[in-house]
């Protein structure tokens, strides 16, 4: 075969050039032309340096202390920052996960691509127009003329993302590195992406290295794929190969964890209980006003009813700005609803004023999505986990020593109570906020987006602890997701959110399975890998599934 | 799962001593180290100013007006007779209950309304316009204002510098009450039960506490600053207390037979200002690390 594009040989990166604080111990890698390698593992196992690393991009903190990256024969690493800055969008171009971070808030879009142009080339006036127009057809916007004059924030996440790969590719780099350019957006703006990036890298062949956690995308996108964990390559193979015979362990566990979208079994239903959750035509407006003294309203959830039995799981799925999470704020009474009502095991809470909400408040609680950011961290676990607990009278020693058994419970040892939120692992601390809920013995649990920020690992035990709670302590839980694999293994019933509007309601069986409504369908059809059973080693039966 | 799954934390490392901490901080770099010993020796003066003060800073003594620095007076004497060296010790014990005593009441006071302006929403438009005029006039205008119509004190002075820093508190302690409580853990608080002053004192009040203690040392030094001025221009404490904004108003006069009259209590006073502002720096360095990366060796 020719020359690799990119070829990364032995290389390590070490905290301050400590041999002995190495990040990344020892990664190779080669890509030809035309070909995606997809850089695969969990936080931590040095996929972003490596990338970072490749463009001289590394925080100074962070030394390559050994190895090479060579970029069509060229050594990058002891290049000179000014031959980096050279061969930056010419040769080797970058995108990230957040497209609204990386763009220039108060540019137009079109300018920005101009200046890569500028930069790097010597095309001016109305050429340079020109091709800026061009590539902007090129990754499939819209009314490019309209475009080209718009401000990042005039636009979706996804054009964005487009306007971004624009930029990258604009002029013809031989190396695209992708950096979860997907992660931040809806599954559906998802797909497309994904399939734009392969049309442009068979178009112009080029070579692209494209990092990710998920793999759903890895099955979609990639030719070769290698694993990292912790610094180390685990293996490197073809995709198809690595998902039907993974050769190590780790990669066994890695797609194992991956949810299946095929639905679980559903629960008996009980049949006279008091529901947990009964929601009737719940609604939440958000009321502006305008300058000459009119309202403008934007429905922010719309008319939702719903009802939830206690010892099951309902969830909302929905893409950002469905609505769900203003939902799972109004049973919350985070926010205050508009109109309707919401009856936590009988008791109407939605019309009671905040001063006088204290007593119901125990009955629910919410787990939310950050981890890092839903626990204080200058407060010690324990004192975290018994504000609830004291706040209605429990004295402090009892609670205490309630609070010791639910760590075990979530499977923490007791002696976390002495510790602070920081020494503790994403996944460690929603299990600590999890204990924090529980310690208040709710009848209904609103897992806001909970697992969306951890690992797929840690996601799986995550989900199997809440399901375990669920099954011993009989509470109700309300999933709020964008995940149709995580809402297909945890909930028994599905509730599909559009713009505000539920769309779908039903069992998780008849609602993923088979969907009734084009919304549904589309949602499932984009959802990454959905042809792969990653769990079982094999494509989903009868499926023969293109890679690539 | 062995390898993926989240293992329990290990023991945390003991984290360094307070006292290490402490050192740290103030012994960063050769100009904060500098500072802090400067700064140690003017508040040491200051405590053991009647231990080490050769004459009494206040009786007059007309026979030895307008000494040249000599053994006896090593600073010279001033338009009374009074040893300069002996003014300027003094005259740190002013400067210092004021700037200290401004920095203390200014935070405390801001922090009460800012906590307030920031969590009830309701109060804030009210608060913030008044804020928001207090600002708009001169300090040292409204500090001369106040004075004058309440007659000059200690106390008068006091209260005369700390009203006109009250609002820049208010409105840092806002902006980061308004920012923390958006913080998921303080909705998780919300949806505890957990009451308003509960979630006040105990989730965003320690949020507000680095910036403060910054904010801090920065209205010492312009209080002391403040205090200066104000003698000078005599609207201060009476000219005969020994402060350092007094000895200079005196000394203005006769710059040409002594100039140490104006230029040692200034010197002092400068060195006092700039040793605080540094040590100020040094603290936000070490509370805000994104800060220390960007700034220089210290």
């Amino acid at each position: 075969m020719s020359q690799p594009v990119l070829d990364v040989r032995d290389l390590r990166i070490a905290l301050n050039g400590d041999p002995d604080a190495q990040v990344v111990k020892g990664i190779d890698l080669k890509i030809h032309a035309g070909e995606t390698m997809c850089l695969v593992g969990e936080s931590g196992s040095g996929k972003s340096l490596t990338s970072l690393a490749t463009m001289g991009l590394l925080p100074s903190v962070l030394k390559p202390i050994a190895g090479s990256i060579s970029l069509g024969g060229e050594e990058l690493l002891t290049a000179s920052p000014r031959r980096l800055r050279q061969l930056r969008a010419t040769d080797m171009a970058m995108i990230f996960q957040e497209p609204m971070t990386a763009l220039n808030p108060v540019m137009r879009v079109g300018q920005q691509i101009a200046e890569v142009l500028d930069a790097h080339s010597s095309m001016v006036g109305s050429d340079r127009r020109k091709r800026v127009l061009e590539m902007m057809e090129h990754v499939h916007l819209p009314d490019v003329a309209r475009i080209y004059n718009s401000f990042p924030h005039q636009l979706s996440g996804g054009q964005r993302q487009r306007i971004m790969i624009a930029m990258a590719l604009v002029l013809k780099p031989r190396l695209l590195i992708a950096d979860e350019p997907t992660t931040a957006l809806d599954v559906t703006t998802q797909a497309q992406i994904l399939k734009l990036i392969r049309e442009l890298r068979e178009e112009q062949g080029t070579a692209v290295l494209f990092i990710t956690h998920d793999m759903g995308v890895v099955s979609e996108i990639a030719d070769d794929v290698t694993v990292l964990k912790l610094g180390e390559v685990m293996e490197v193979q073809k995709v198809d190969a690595l998902l039907r015979t993974p050769r190590t362990q780790y990669s066994r566990d890695l797609l194992k964890a991956v949810p299946s979208l095929i639905p679980r079994e559903p629960r008996p239903a009980l049949a006279d209980a008091v529901p947990a959750l009964e929601t009737k035509d719940l609604r939440k407006v958000y009321a502006t006003a305008t300058l000459f003294g009119g309202k403008k309203e934007t429905v922010a959830a719309k008319d939702v009813t719903l009802n939830l039995q206690p010892g099951r799981t309902l969830g909302i799925v929905g893409e950002s700005g469905s609505g769900k999470s203003t939902v799972a704020r109004c049973i919350v009474r985070l926010i205050e609803p508009t109109a309707g009502s919401v009856q936590v095991s009988g008791t109407e809470i939605a019309t009671i004023p905040q001063a006088q909400l204290k007593p119901h408040r125990k009955r629910v609680q919410i787990v939310f999505q950050d981890p890092f950011r839903s626990l204080n961290p200058r407060i010690e676990v324990g004192e975290s986990i018994i504000e609830g607990p004291t706040n209605f009278g429990v004295s402090r020693a009892d609670a205490m020593k309630r609070a010791r058994e639910l760590l075990e419970l979530v499977g923490l040892p007791a002696s976390a109570v002495d510790r602070f939120p920081h020494q503790f692992s994403g996944g460690q601390r929603q299990r600590i906020a999890i204990a924090r809920a529980l310690a208040m013995d709710p009848d209904l649990l609103v897992a806001d987006e909970a697992v969306s920020a951890l690992d797929v690992s840690v996601q799986d035990q995550v989900l199997k602890l809440l399901d375990e709670i669920q099954s011993r302590m009989g509470i109700a839980i309300l999933f709020i997701t964008h995940d149709l694999r995580v809402a297909a293994q945890i909930c028994d019933d599905v509730m599909v959110m559009q713009r505000g509007a539920v769309v779908e309601y039903g069992p998780a069986g008849e609602v993923l399975a088979n969907p009734r409504t084009d919304y549904t369908r589309t949602l499932i059809e984009a959802a990454p890998g959905r042809h792969w059973d990653f769990g079982a080693f094999r494509p989903v039966a009868g499926v023969e599934p293109a890679l690539g | 799962m062995t390898g993926l799954a989240d293992t329990p934390a290990s023991a945390p490392p003991a984290g360094p001593s307070l006292a290490s901490r402490l050192r740290a901080i103030f012994f960063a770099g050769p100009v904060t180290s500098i500072a802090t010993v400067m700064l140690f020796l003017i508040v040491a003066m200051a405590i053991f100013a009647p231990l080490i003060a050769p004459h009494d800073p206040i009786r007059l003594s007309p026979a030895t007006r307008l000494k040249p620095p000599s053994a006896e007076f090593l600073l010279g004497t001033d338009a009374y007779g009074r040893d300069l060296l002996s003014r300027v010790i003094y005259g740190a014990r002013i400067s210092l209950i004021v700037g200290v005593g401004a920095a203390v009441f200014a935070t405390f006071i801001g922090l009460v309304i800012g906590l307030a302006a920031g969590f009830f929403r309701r109060f804030d438009a009210i608060l913030m316009r008044i804020v928001d005029g207090l600002m708009a006039i001169p300090s040292i205008l409204l500090a001369i204002a106040i004075v004058a119509l309440s007659g000059a004190s200690l106390w008068t002075v006091l209260v005369a510098i700390t009203i006109p820093e009250v609002p820049r508190v208010v409105r840092l302690v806002r902006s980061v009450v308004l920012s923390a409580r958006e913080e998921p853990y303080v909705e998780a608080a919300i949806s505890l039960g957990s009451s308003t002053p509960r979630i006040l004192v105990r989730h965003l009040l320690p949020n507000t506490v680095p910036p403060l203690i910054v904010q801090g040392t920065y209205i010492c030094a312009s209080a002391i600053l403040v205090e200066a001025i104000l003698s000078f221009l005599g609207a201060g404490i009476n000219p005969e207390t020994p402060t350092w904004g007094n000895i200079m108003a005196e000394g203005r006069v006769y710059f040409p037979i002594n100039p140490g009259i104006i230029l040692w209590p200034g010197l002092v006073l400068s060195v006092a200002i700039l040793s605080i502002n540094l040590l100020g720096d040094a603290v936000r360095d070490a509370l805000d690390p994104r800060m220390a990366k960007r700034g220089i060796d210290r």
